[in-house]
């Protein structure tokens, strides 16, 4: 991993059930000093590992695992405001994203019509937990990976607020986020292409 | 005496000037004629002077100069320049989303974690190791359509599909050194640039035929395919088969990152559904020659052009020189691989009259790629991703080939 940004999520809890470093870190160190008499045979048939790579410790996995999920699993500490959030929109998103969120040289990020195109995450996001994954890995666009928490909780804040969708003196942080309802909550279907061979 | 005297078209054509492949490769070109340096157009008797002898790394003919089509965000293979069914990897189609990473290979490292026995960090050297496996298929974005003007080259209106001899390791063999629990349904696949690209792919195409690979046509992946390591998912849209892979987690669930969606998801009838998790590239194809900027004449002529299934095997391809109204079964060239290119060619003698010929590919599990009209009647106007229409190039009795525009409207 290369990034220079401030390290990834080391404040953060380990989500449960994210693996269970402890038993497989014991079980590898276990198995390292094992003479293979599964080598010699065709990998498929071989009765356990190969030995290859090396263990991950916790703090390795939690420095790399930036995702968040909808349940909230892998939300960090802290929180914030949307008007928190609106001093940091200003110097670090406004640019792009339009004053108000409206859209400029990159795409809006406000709107509930459901018939506006482009698709906002007012009328097309179905979970609001999205947003705090994907403005901390991808964004300010110019300089991914600077914010902290607060500020995206701020920004993730003010960006639903903008829309709507919670109070202007909401908090959001990992308690609250998952519970905000997008309005696009529902409106995805699977893929059903594939159970006939016809257009779909 | 005959020897000084021989000019350009002597009796040893095989020793004078062009090839007939550079010929074709060069006329069919858009702007291959155009590029062609001044001093090179000149006719030299090569049997004259020795020419340069071998060098460290292969460079086209001057005379050839295929090019993609960059914009800020990809680039397109120019697939009218392309006689087989592999893209030379400096021609293979880019997308991406936050740049091209520069990654020290000594540096990389794959992580595998989450609902594993041993979570485990492994270097291209590990990966390396595993028994590697190779496979020839197709890399498709689902963005994959552009109804441009009657002007359009095949590589504008599909380019963003290339082929590959992708070598690696299945991602199944991985799993089980890590010993993947039974309860995972999902992993999410993270790439290393800056847009930090992440999906959530569903476990049963890890155990069926998810690969991590680090060639490309025998070669180290190019930086812009996702050099050192990448994820590659036959048959599915391009998005899915992460670059630049650094982190792997399976879970019980699917993590509902930005681009499953915000993106890639399709919507539906009037707009008010969308589908999600649309993996599958549809089947498909294009005539890519004679294709615009040809202008040809009549007499015999050799359509020629690619098809493909993310399904499976491509069954037939058949092919209409008059609209729609008729239509013959191409010959489809060997071997013909699950989800890969195929090459298809149909003879056809222009008549001199307005044409338009338009292919129509069929797959082993029936599905048969739609007309546009057919394809908006199935998902609504405002369908987004996974336009397979059949496309058609129009012929004027003065022998200009065009992009059949109309075939795209409603
Ligand atoms: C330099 C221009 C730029 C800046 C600054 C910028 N963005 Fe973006 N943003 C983009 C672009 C371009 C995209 C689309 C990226 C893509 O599709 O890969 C995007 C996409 C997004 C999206 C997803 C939109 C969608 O509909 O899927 C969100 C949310 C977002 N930005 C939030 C932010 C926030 C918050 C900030 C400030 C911290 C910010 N952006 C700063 C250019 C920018």
């Amino acid at each position: 991993m290369t990034r220079t940004a401030p390290p990834r999520g080391p404040a953060r809890p380990l989500r449960p059930g994210a693996g269970a470093p402890a038993r497989g870190f014991g079980l590898a160190l276990l198995l390292a000093g094992v003479p293979w008499a599964a080598a010699a045979q065709p990998a498929d048939q071989a009765a356990g590992p190969l030995g290859l790579g090396r263990p991950a410790t916790a703090n390795e996995i939690a420095a790399l695992d930036i995702d968040v999920m909808p349940d909230g699993a892998g939300l960090p500490l802290g929180g914030g405001s949307a008007a928190e959030g609106a001093r940091v929109w200003g110097g670090a998103c406004r640019s792009c994203h339009g004053r108000e969120g409206e859209g400029g040289i990159a795409a809006p990020l406000v709107g509930r019509d459901a018939a506006a195109r482009p698709p906002t995450v007012g009328n097309y996001w179905p979970y609001a937990t999205t947003l705090y994954d994907y403005i901390y890995r991808a964004m300010p666009r110019n300089a991914p990976g600077t914010l902290s928490p607060d500020e995206v909780y701020g920004l993730v804040a003010w960006i639903l607020a903008k829309n709507g969708i919670i109070d202007d003196e909401a908090v959001m942080n990992a308690a609250t986020l998952p519970d905000v309802v997008m309005p696009a909550r529902h409106r995805f279907d699977p893929d059903d292409r594939l159970e006939s061979d016809a257009v779909r | 005496m005959a020897h000084r005297e021989r000019s350009v078209d002597s009796s040893r054509p095989r020793r004078v000037g062009l090839t007939r492949r550079e010929m074709l490769a060069g006329t069919a070109g858009a702007v291959g004629a155009a590029a062609v340096p001044a001093a090179a157009q000149q006719a030299i008797d090569t049997t004259r002077r020795p020419g340069p002898g071998p060098n460290e790394v292969g460079q086209r003919s001057p005379f050839v100069t295929p090019r993609r089509d960059p914009s800020s965000t990809s680039s397109r293979t120019p697939l009218q320049h392309l006689r087989g069914t592999i893209t030379p990897a400096d021609l293979h189609f880019e997308r991406h989303h936050g740049g091209v990473p520069a990654i020290d290979p000594d540096r990389y490292e794959l992580l595998v974690h989450g609902l594993v026995d041993r979570p485990t960090f492994f270097t291209l050297a590990d990966l390396k190791r595993f028994p590697a496996t190779s496979r020839i298929c197709f890399l498709e974005c689902s963005g994959n359509l552009r109804r441009g003007g009657p002007e359009t080259l095949p590589q504008m209106v599909c380019g963003l599909t290339s082929q590959t001899e992708w070598t690696g390791v299945l991602l199944s063999t991985v799993l089980r050194e890590v010993g993947a629990h039974a309860d995972a349904t999902w992993f999410l696949a993270e790439g290393q640039d800056a847009a930090v690209m992440s999906r959530s792919i569903p476990m049963e195409k890890a155990f069926d035929d998810a690969m991590i690979v680090y060639a490309q046509n025998g070669d180290a992946l190019m930086p812009g395919n996702g050099y050192p390591a990448r994820l590659l998912l036959p048959g599915w849209e391009g998005n899915s088969s992460v670059k630049w892979l650094r982190r792997i987690e399976l879970a019980d669930r699917p993590f509902m990152t930005r681009e499953e969606t915000s993106k890639y998801t399709d919507p539906l009838g009037d707009g008010s559904r969308s589908r999600q998790f649309s993996f599958v590239m549809d089947a498909r194809s294009i005539i890519t020659d004679p294709a615009w900027p040809r202008v040809i004449e009549p007499g015999w002529h050799e359509i020629r052009g690619l098809a493909w299934s993310g399904r499976g095997r491509i069954a037939r391809v058949d092919v209409s020189a008059d609209g729609g109204a008729t239509w013959q079964e191409a010959e489809l060239q060997e071997p013909v691989l699950a989800k890969a290119h195929v090459r298809f060619r149909a003879p056809w003698r222009w008549d001199g009259g307005a044409a338009e010929i338009m292919s129509r590919a069929t797959d082993e599990t029936g599905y048969v790629q739609p007309t546009w009209e057919a394809l908006v009647a199935a998902r609504g106007p405002r369908t987004r991703y996974h336009q397979n229409p059949i496309t058609s190039w129009t012929i004027g009795a003065d022998g200009r080939v065009l992009f059949g525009t109309e075939r795209l409207q409603s």
